[in-house]
């Protein structure tokens, strides 16, 4: 009978890890559906990145009170996550406290871990006003209304719970430890829950004992299912922030990546000793003959990972030059809506036994319409804006060229701009005789 | 301005047997835009005063491809590309000069991936190094002490990280600068970028030129400087729309410089 918490406890965690690992696979595969990217140069610049942005959060502070607050919430939940260590094999054990051999380093430890929980909880309580109360303008746009609203309120709440039910734990241990409970020996210093541990004081051992297993286990469960709540939510950036960073580009903004297919095709047009009826070669491949991207398998991993990252934060759109104009482009809502359609396709591709079944649905006007393509100006501000190294733009560029390239359906402005370049090598209707003309006007 | 230019083109060099230190590269707007014409000009009076040699490619240059590419034909832009590229290196050119950002971005960032590989510089840039060299003077003159705001071309700032050398450029011509709210990597776009000068824009409830220019005008600048013809196109635009053709001007640094003397 004694060893039946240890069983239950074993059995929580491994089913907890268990499912995160499932659904890490999912996200991994429907990554992978993407076109592969070649992340093999600048490596060093690529972990410098990864430092600077994804650890070191340096986009956040850019706009200082959220960016001081997430580092509250942000170093409050990686530090905590120690004290995971510790519960862990407590929990697996049936130990109490068991690395207060540590001494004073322990009790150190433990005091951080408790300021640190209280800054999450006033971060968390501040955010949690910012998004319903004040009503910033980037959290109450048309994309936030559902279940992203009800997802980011909900994080908050689960953040919140989860500290208190720290501190609540701390206390009630404390306490014990005052009384000289039985298995509860004198370990940590507690300089937040020693304050509510009065509260306590007349509570009997038994129902003490109650209380503060109940504290630990919903803790340690709230964990759990927080760990598993990740896969459906905005949250997943937690995780994802990092990899994406690498994956990042190390190029200057304004350089637009090359479109292979394309290039293979030119320098044969261009080649006065090719064979203009030669047979394309074989081997290119059925996705090297798409230019550009209808749907989420045409884009790239990186792209893709990007939509995984998205924190919905509307940093992108609040700086969008074509938002604040009234368009409705939002280059936050490019991220959801990349995401929500990769995750159709993967349960698509998990109803039909691992193969994709068309469903006459795709990116293109299912979810992305052209006005919002049409409307940006490449202007980069929301690459610059992303604090987790997101480039909502190559999505739209990529959706752009298959609509040149694919369907010719730019605006008949863009196409009269173009048959000129074509024809005379301006957007304007210039003869090409005539660009030095300008020499000899008045 | 004196009134005689002098701009050899590339053939001409080739003819004498001999090379320029830089290609001026004048793009499409420069090359046919009346108000870009301007800001051609004022660019070679200045390259020569400073007794550079230079040259361009007159009829045989081409759209660098940038409206095409950033519209989505990655197609035309491409053939753009390798035109231009050939010619390049027919003439062996190195380094190229030019006072379009959207021309810059492309020539440098873009034509390496397609074997075009040059020094490419933006004049405001190439400017600053001729003065540092001392081959360029500039001083306040006419604009010294005028309240002036400097617009950021996305293709120059964000695209490329340029943000000093057109300021260090109006610190040189004494002027009191004011920033926007929004400048240097978080300048609002003027919306003329990624092909959107060639079309109408979106439904919306406002033109970004507008939103721009108002931000301009709340610095109480009487002067918006900025380093690109497109830029430059949105931004008069935008003063006539907010009816302030009377007090405010639209003036590309080079401008600035050039005519800083005058008067
Ligand atoms: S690049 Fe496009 S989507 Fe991004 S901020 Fe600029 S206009 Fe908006
Ligand atoms: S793309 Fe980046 S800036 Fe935009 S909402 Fe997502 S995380 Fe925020």
């Amino acid at each position: 009978m004694q060893f039946i918490p240890n069983i239950l406890f074993i059995i929580a965690l491994v089913a907890g890890v268990g499912f995160f690992i499932r659904n890490s696979k999912k996200i991994i595969r429907n990554i992978k559906l993407g076109k592969k990217v070649d992340v093999s140069n600048n490596k060093k610049q690529r972990w410098n990145n990864t430092i600077r942005i994804a650890l070191g959060q340096s986009k956040m502070v850019v706009r200082p009170i959220p960016g001081i607050l997430h580092i509250f919430v942000y170093v409050g939940f990686i530090i905590i996550n120690i004290e995971m260590l510790e519960i862990v094999i407590d929990g697996v054990f049936g130990t109490h406290r068991v690395l207060s051999f540590m001494g004073g380093f322990y009790d150190v430890l433990i005091a951080s871990f408790e300021i640190l929980a209280l800054l999450v909880i006033v971060g968390v309580a501040l955010f949690w006003t910012r998004r319903n109360i004040v009503h910033i303008k980037r959290f109450v746009m048309k994309e936030m209304k559902g279940w992203p609203k009800l997802d980011a309120n909900l994080i908050l709440y689960i953040e919140f719970v989860l500290m208190v039910l720290f501190l609540l734990m701390n206390a009630t241990d404390y306490q014990l430890q005052l009384k000289g409970a039985e298995g509860y020996h004198v370990a940590g210093k507690f300089p937040i829950s020693g304050m509510i541990a009065p509260w306590f004081e007349n509570m009997s051992i038994s129902s003490l004992i109650i209380f503060e297993r109940s504290a630990w286990w919903l803790h340690i469960l709230g964990v759990l299912v927080f760990l598993n709540y990740l896969y459906y939510s905005k949250h997943l950036h937690i995780i994802l922030a990092f990899p994406n960073v690498y994956y990042g580009s190390v190029d200057p903004k304004g350089k637009f990546p090359i479109l292979e297919s394309v290039k293979k095709e030119v320098e044969m047009m261009m080649d006065p000793n090719a064979d203009p009826f030669a047979a394309p070669a074989e081997d290119q491949g059925e996705e090297d003959s798409k230019f550009g991207a209808s749907d989420v398998m045409d884009l790239t991993q990186a792209q893709l990972l990007n939509a995984y990252t998205c924190t919905e934060c509307g940093r992108c759109t609040s700086v969008c030059p074509a938002n604040i104009t009234g368009k409705k482009l939002s280059p936050r809502k490019i991220m959801m809506d990349t995401r929500d359609r990769l995750e159709e396709v993967g349960k698509n591709i998990d109803a039909n036994n691992g193969e994709f079944k068309p469903d006459d649905k795709q990116l293109l006007d299912d979810y992305i319409s052209r006005e919002e393509l049409w409307a940006c100006t490449t202007c980069n501000a929301c690459v610059e804006a992303c604090p987790v190294s997101i480039n909502p733009m190559s999505i739209i560029m990529s959706m752009r060229q298959y609509l040149v390239l694919e369907e010719s359906a730019a605006p008949a402005e863009l196409n009269v701009a173009m048959s000129n370049i074509e024809n005379n090598q301006a957007p304007w209707p210039y003869n090409q005789m005539d660009r030095l003309n300008w020499r000899d006007e008045k | 301005m004196s009134n005689t230019l002098h701009v050899p083109t590339m053939a001409e060099f080739v003819a004498k047997g001999e090379k320029p230190e830089i290609l001026f590269w004048v793009g499409c707007a420069g090359s046919f835009d009346d108000r870009a014409k301007k800001i051609t000009k004022a660019f070679v009076q200045i390259l020569n005063k400073a007794n550079v040699s230079f040259a361009v490619l007159g009829s045989e240059e081409g759209c660098t491809g940038d409206p095409a590419k950033r519209a989505g034909n990655e197609f035309l832009f491409q053939m753009q590309a390798m035109t231009n590229i050939e010619v390049l290196d027919g003439y062996e050119v190195q380094r190229i000069v030019t006072h379009c950002p959207h021309c810059f971005n492309t020539i440098a960032n873009e034509y390496p991936l397609l074997g075009g590989n040059y020094e490419v510089m933006h004049h405001t840039k190439f400017l600053k190094t001729l003065m540092e060299e001392g081959r360029l003077k500039v001083e306040g003159g006419k604009f010294k002490g005028k309240r002036i705001t400097f617009h950021d071309p996305c293709y120059l700032g964000r695209a490329n990280g340029e943000y000093e050398a057109p300021r260090d450029l109006l610190k040189k011509l004494e002027v009191e600068l004011v920033e926007m709210r929004r400048c240097k990597s978080n300048a609002l776009c003027c919306g003329a970028g990624g092909a959107q000068m060639f079309k109408e824009a979106e439904p919306g409830n406002k033109e970004i030129n507008i939103e721009r220019t108002e931000e301009a005008a709340g610095t109480e600048a009487e002067i918006i400087a900025t380093g690109c013809p497109f830029c430059n196109t949105m931004m008069t635009d935008g003063v006539k729309g907010i009816k302030r053709e009377g007090d405010m001007q639209v003036l590309d640094i080079v401008e600035m410089i050039a005519n800083a003397e005058d008067l």
